[in-house]
């Protein structure tokens, strides 16, 4: 194995360590009512981090299937979190049937025989044409247009969308074989660190709301402090990349930009299928999709600018 | 072990996660009655209690679906520790026989009072069982139960579950009263399901 894998998770699981560390120092010295409200989530969001990083350290190990395994899992999850927030009647039940079964495994299966061509367009193309049909010939046609488009933007967004980040397995990048795992910890660090650095500086700093009715705890700067240190974690870890020190800094705010923009996006359709969060499946992060809405928008343009920029 | 798969696959389609508000589990004799929605139901509420209470409590399943052919037969009454309800009697039998027997033991039963699965997200109007065993059986605790989604991830009429995450939601014990008419009790208890929803 590349010993660069031991170092990174050897330097993730010491930021998580400090991180306990110092949750636990607060939890004991943290008096005031709403400070321990605060200091009692970030210890969870913490210990669920413990468990996502071993998760991670898992599919590292074990390799490309194990690893398009927890990337199915994680978008089965995800698609059953937003279906079951959206008011799907009994005519649709077909068209889900379809999607759950086939559209799913099949997207994995896809990656997993680098089929790059039907890959991309499998759920925008097929599923989109093929779904509403399912529907209709249910023959119920109240709502039909907003039913099927529900299903169609889950489908995208947790499937599609989320399955570009294992995707960047088979990748081809000439001068990089056999390294592209690297490329999906670089993507997948730069995007969780950047949500947690903009929710510690928003908790330290914030004052101006991006978008107060969508989602009340971002600021401009916890996004613009978040963002940047974001950013410059992800420009020094170039050397993991096929990217020079400013190219990677560019991927980074590229991957930074497009979770900030799927944080608010998923939150608005959240709001909009009237709930806080998207389920309670991982303790102090909501649902699946809670941590997996950033990933959703960054994987899929990471992927694009990689496979434009840098793959033969 | 068969019990065991059944209730890993239907935790990884839909979830079920057990929600107690207004009572609590407690060993004591009960008559759980709740909206039915599709052929889950009785798996999710059954494992939604607590492992030990489970031994004692039985599902009521129509005994002209459930006890159809061996395999289905031997899944309700020996996997969900079911009890086999006939819908349609034959003229002078008790349907509710097999039932009381369950109560004369002391132990609890989950019954859906609608005796059929419904479409809607609310339950359709209750039959008279509920009144004949709570009349009969005055020490036995009434534990409204909302299955949320359900029929929604199974609905009648379709040959797979889609994952959909459901929850169990159980209320507070339901009083009884002899002298309330029956129309009048069955109408209370479906609007206690329906407080849930």
């Amino acid at each position: 194995m590349d010993p660069r894998f031991l170092w990174l998770f050897a330097g993730v699981g010491g930021i998580l360590l400090i991180a306990s560390v110092i949750g636990a120092i607060l939890s004991r010295t943290v008096k005031s009512e709403s400070g321990r409200e605060t200091v009692r989530n970030l210890n969870e969001r913490v210990r669920a981090w413990w468990v996502m990083v071993a998760i991670f350290g898992i599919a590292f190990v074990f390799g490309k299937v194990v690893t398009l395994v927890l990337f199915a899992l994680t978008s089965f999850y995800c698609l059953r979190e937003f279906i079951s927030l959206t008011p799907t009647r009994p005519a649709d039940h077909c068209a889900l049937a379809i999607a759950f079964y086939i559209f799913l495994p099949l997207q994995y299966y896809l990656i997993g025989i680098d089929w790059l061509a039907l890959f991309s367009i499998a759920i925008p193309v097929y599923a989109f044409l093929l779904l509403p049909v399912a529907a209709a010939v249910r023959g119920e046609t109240v709502n039909f247009l907003m039913r099927t488009a529900k299903i169609q933007w889950a489908l995208m967004l947790t499937v599609y969308c989320i399955s570009h980040a294992p995707a960047l397995l088979i990748l081809n990048i000439p001068g990089y074989e056999g390294q592209n795992f690297l490329l999906l910890f670089f993507l997948v660090t730069v995007v969780q660190l950047s949500d947690v650095l903009q929710y510690v500086f928003g908790k330290l700093f914030g004052r101006h709301k991006v978008a107060p009715r969508v989602s009340p705890a971002k600021t401009w700067e916890g996004l613009i402090g978040g963002g940047l240190s974001a950013t410059a974690v992800g420009a020094g870890l170039w050397w993991i990349t096929p990217f020079t020190p400013i190219e990677a800094a560019g991927m980074a705010a590229a991957i930074v930009i497009a979770g900030f923009c799927g944080g608010i996006v998923l939150s608005a359709v959240k709001r909009s299928l009237g709930a806080k969060d998207w389920g309670t499946m991982i303790e102090g992060h909501g649902g699946a999709l809670d941590r997996m809405d950033s990933v959703s928008f960054a994987a899929p343009l990471f992927f694009h600018l990689c496979n434009y920029f840098f793959a033969a | 072990m068969i019990r065991l798969l059944l209730f890993a696959a239907t935790r990884f389609l839909v979830g079920g996660h057990p929600r107690w508000q207004g009572s609590e589990p407690a060993a004591r004799q009960r008559i759980y009655f709740a909206n039915h929605g599709s052929h889950l139901d009785t798996v999710l509420l059954w494992s939604a209690l607590p492992p030990d209470l489970r031994e004692t409590t039985h599902p009521v399943a129509a005994a002209d679906y459930w006890g159809k052919n061996a395999l289905s037969r031997f899944v309700s009454t020996h996997v969900l520790n079911a009890v086999l309800l006939q819908r349609r009697p034959k003229k002078g039998e008790d349907p509710l026989q097999p039932l009381r027997a369950i109560l004369d033991r002391g132990e609890s039963l989950i019954i859906f009072p609608e005796g059929t699965r419904g479409d809607e997200l609310l339950p359709g109007s209750f039959k008279g069982g509920l009144h004949h065993l709570a009349r009969d059986y005055p020490r036995a605790e009434l534990i409204p139960v909302y299955l949320e989604n359900l029929s929604r991830a199974w609905p009648k009429g379709t040959l797979i579950p889609v994952p959909i995450s459901c929850s169990v939601r159980f209320g507070p014990p339901l009083p009884f009263t002899p002298d309330e008419p029956k129309p009048a009790f069955l109408d209370r208890a479906r609007e206690a399901v329906v407080a849930l929803a």
